[in-house]
């Protein structure tokens, strides 16, 4: 009896938690809506076509599905990345340069495996080489920060961000020299296509939705299990939340953060994978925009749990997605969505203003996302 | 009313989420008498002042100064109605002057530089006028703990406060320092300031105060005169139930050495040596009492025995094993139970459960973790023993260490400690700013172990816990261990003094 009615008020718990934790970015959600719709009709637009023009465009149809299912794909991954990071006290502004990495090693095995073995490659060796690299790469890139972090105090923030410039500096001199793809009618600096075996087939036939967005959804599933279930989840909660008492608890912090930064690199170049493997079939300079920048503002928006991540993933997608759809029914700049995205992004970072609009009160847990200088 | 009324506060009620803070609390201040506030951690002692300072502001209730009602906003407003307070911790800036700090917010400017001399002469008038010795022009750094807290008191009469708190003054003295305070309390009182002394500490209150209010959990209990009562009745008055105030202890032979520290130097994250060529040794069974007043190393001490520091020089020996510099985890696997001084920053994660927080340092061993895997149903079982075994106040396992209370987070930490099969406990400040329940079970718990033929390193800067659990004590001051006695053949004044730097020729 007793037993039942304490497993009743912890399942009461749990939903309380998930609602306390979701109240916050929904209410934001709803409120960049609105002030978003107000400054559609400022300028002469009309606020309800244009949102439902964003609605058809993301979710309308099977095309719109499959589309907004590619666009998550990456941001899931990237978003992943940095909601990790954060979970273990750092803050990684690097995926953009860890995806390019992950990207460009990608492609070159992909299209570069074959010619330098000189026979075709099976698709069941070739792909997951493909994935490994390019995973390896993103993680390696990023460790380096950790290491930096862990050794120097150098603080991951600018460190991240310097790596970013070397690595699209990097990959622009790769993409436009020995990596560019040679055929004559080629101006555009990208690789050639890779090899089908190192292809990420679609899931249905006629749709481009491939199985990285399975994929996605089930390393979601993977990190929120490693995180809360196992010891090395433990310890790198335990790093983000209090890294003396998890020094004094016995943990090598400086491996931990290490790890967390590296294990972080590795969905950032994941994302850059996919998006070769998947979606692109070869790297080219500028394909990704600003996929890193925007993980950052999903994790936040997801408050850095996978699911949240997902959710926010998505939500950012379908506005991608459907903003050709509302500027061809509205004539709304598709402009406006980096504008609702900015506007979301502001209330959940500053949830003071929604916790003022909204009259919530404060439990008084504040989200740490990065710690001072030096750690 | 009584014209000599200089503070009242009527019908104080103050509501914090979840705490009723202030329950209806009157209160007064008679003009030139020292009346002090006495009540547990969370009794309601600090409301009531921040409420008066103006830090926070009542749900209820009025607050009078000379007789008129006030009404408090901000310290602004406290300190133009004559209300000065010296904080626990000192509000000064070690790197400016005297002068500097005492202006400090009210500058006096001259041709827009400060101007030093004026704001000199000034201090030295407080100074003849009050008997409070300072230098306007020394650093305040540079000077001693007790003296940096004459300055506080000095920025207040500077102010032209008349109604001076002291919020815990006595925490951070020597017994020696103290007396100087009281000395200088009573020297104000004789020229008209008023003094509300916060304490927990019994018998400061017998030896300096006027009037004695006791405080216990948000409420007034009771306000009496310090010849009519004792220090058994008031801490029955602070607790609410009968206390002993001594720890039952047996004496007991140590046996073998478990712990030894030679010639052991630490530097801090300033780079500073604050403990140089410090030798001791603990034995199975006894407690080694480490006394000193706060800052004179044994924080540095303490950290690079459990393995959070690196030592600069010297070695340590923990169950015949030199483990000079090495990591947490190895000190735990050979056998070190370590309660921190730090709960919050070092033993807890506020933000985990009580039940993770029991394993935080076994949590990658069986049963807690099996191929990487954490075992919750291990987990929450572990956690239901202590609670049970250590008597911990918490609702369930599922709650997060943080909505615990300082004594209830504390007995989480000793239950985890305590609990595992320890050769040595070293335990720093562990009951500090707990309540006189809690602290009495620590204790116990302390004594249970050393009576098991464990080894016990205590650090504290409260002597009387000190004398009441050490069956040896060391003294430690400016980073050397000055003394090492019997604690059977010693007195609170004789370590008063090497805490205060004496040398220690006439020790055995």
């Amino acid at each position: 009896m007793q037993s039942e009615k304490q497993s009743g008020s912890l399942t009461r718990q749990i939903l309380q938690s998930i609602s306390e934790a979701s109240l916050v970015p929904f209410l934001a959600i709803l409120t960049a809506v609105i002030v978003g719709g107000i400054v559609i009709l400022f300028v002469g637009g009309d606020p309800i076509l244009a949102y439902r023009g964003l609605l058809q465009g993301s979710f309308g149809s099977t095309k719109a599905l499959s589309e907004t299912a590619i666009w998550a794909t990456p941001y899931i991954f990237a978003g992943l990345a940095v909601a990790l990071a954060f979970k273990g006290g750092l803050f990684n502004i690097g995926a953009e340069g860890q995806l390019a990495v992950g990207a460009v090693v990608s492609a070159l095995i992909g299209y570069a495996l074959p010619e330098w073995l000189g026979f075709d490659v099976p698709a069941i060796i070739h792909l997951p080489l493909v994935v490994v690299f390019g995973v390896i790469m993103g993680g390696v890139w990023a460790g380096i920060v950790g290491a930096l972090k862990a050794y120097t105090g150098g603080h991951e923030v600018i460190n991240t961000i310097m790596m970013n410039y070397i690595a699209l500096n990097t990959t622009s001199f790769l993409l436009n020299g020995v990596m560019k793809d040679r055929s004559p009618t080629n101006v555009i600096a990208r690789t050639p296509l890779i090899a089908d075996s190192a292809r990420i087939p679609p899931i249905f036939e006629g749709l481009r939705v491939h199985w990285g967005f399975v994929l996605a959804l089930l390393t979601a599933f993977f990190i929120w299990w490693l995180l809360t279930k196992t010891t090395l989840g433990f310890q790198i909660r335990t790093v983000g939340l209090n890294p003396d008492a998890a020094k004094y608890a016995g943990i090598n912090v400086k491996r931990i953060v290490i790890l967390t930064m590296a294990l972080s690199g590795m969905l950032a170049g994941l994302a850059g994978v996919i998006e070769v493997s998947g979606l692109n079939y070869r790297h080219e300079l500028g394909f990704s925009i600003g996929y890193g920048y925007d993980a950052i503002a999903i994790a936040l928006l997801g408050k850095s749990h996978p699911l949240g991540v997902v959710l926010a993933a998505i939500l950012f997608a379908a506005m991608r997605n459907g903003a050709t759809r509302m500027q061809f029914l509205t004539q709304m700049p598709v402009d406006l969505i980096s504008m609702l995205q900015a506007f979301i992004l502001l209330f959940v970072a500053a949830d003071a203003i929604i916790r003022y609009i909204y009259r919530i009160k404060s439990k008084g847990e504040r989200v740490v996302l990065t710690r001072g200088w030096g750690g | 009313m009584n014209e000599n009324i200089v503070l009242e506060a009527k019908g104080i009620t103050k509501q914090f989420p979840g705490v009723l803070a202030n329950d209806n609390v009157n209160f007064d201040l008679r003009k030139g008498e020292i009346h002090a506030l006495l009540g547990e951690n969370g009794a309601g002692k600090s409301t009531l002042m921040n409420l008066i300072y103006g830090l926070h502001h009542p749900d209820n209730g009025e607050i009078f100064v000379n007789g008129k009602p006030v009404a408090i906003h901000s310290p602004n407003d406290s300190i133009a109605a004559g209300i000065g307070m010296v904080h626990q911790h000192f509000m000064l800036i070690p790197v400016f002057t005297v002068a500097e700090n005492v202006m400090l917010g009210d500058e006096v400017t001259k041709r827009g530089s400060l101007d030093r001399a004026t704001v000199a002469a000034k201090i030295n008038d407080i100074s003849r006028q009050y008997g409070l010795d300072v230098a306007p022009n020394a650093i305040v750094g540079e000077l001693p703990v007790g003296i940096q807290q004459r300055v506080e008191i000095v920025k207040t009469l500077y102010r032209n406060a008349e109604i001076v708190i002291l919020d815990e003054p006595t925490a951070v003295l020597t017994p020696q320092e103290a007396e100087d305070l009281f000395r200088i309390m009573r020297d104000l009182t004789a020229r008209g300031v008023s003094i509300i002394f916060i304490t927990h500490k019994l018998k400061e209150v017998l030896a300096v105060s006027d009037r004695i209010t006791v405080m216990r959990a948000g409420r007034v209990i009771n306000t009496v005169n310090p010849g009519e009562t004792n220090e058994a009745e008031l801490a029955n008055m602070m607790v609410g139930r009968q206390v002993i105030l001594t720890v039952d202890k047996k004496d007991r032979e140590a046996e073998g050495e478990v712990l030894n520290v030679e010639e052991l130097s630490v530097r801090d994250q300033r780079d500073l040596e604050t403990v140089h060529n410090v030798s001791f040794s603990v034995r199975g069974g006894e407690v080694l009492g480490i006394a000193g007043v706060q800052g004179n190393g044994q924080t540095e001490l303490s950290e690079a025995l459990t393995g959070l520091r690196h030592p600069t020089h010297g070695k340590v020996v923990f169950d015949g094993k030199d483990v000079t510099g090495k990591p947490p985890r190895v000190m735990t696997e050979t056998g070190l139970a370590h309660i921190p001084e730090d709960r919050q920053r070092h033993g807890l994660v506020l933000a985990y459960t009580v039940a993770d927080n029991m394993a935080l340092c076994d949590y990658y061993r069986f049963p807690f973790s099996q191929r990487g895997v954490l075992q919750p149903k291990a987990l929450d079982e572990h956690a239901r023993q202590l609670i049970n075994a250590f008597d911990v106040r918490t609702p369930s396992p599922f709650v997060s260490a943080g909505k615990l209370s300082g004594g209830n987070q504390q007995k989480v930490i000793v239950a985890r400690e305590l609990s595992r099969a320890v050769k040595l406990v070293i335990a720093n400040q562990p009951t500090r700013g707990l309540d006189v329940g809690s602290i009495e079970y620590i204790h116990n718990e302390i004594i249970k172990m050393r009576d098991r033929g464990v080894a016990v390193l205590l650090i504290s800067a409260e002597l009387d816990e000190i004398m009441a659990l050490s069956d040896r004590i060391a003294v430690m001051y400016r980073g050397e261990i000055v003394a090492v006695v019997d604690a059977k053949q010693t007195t609170r004044e004789q370590l008063g003094l090497w805490m205060a730097g004496a040398h220690a020729e006439t020790a055995q």
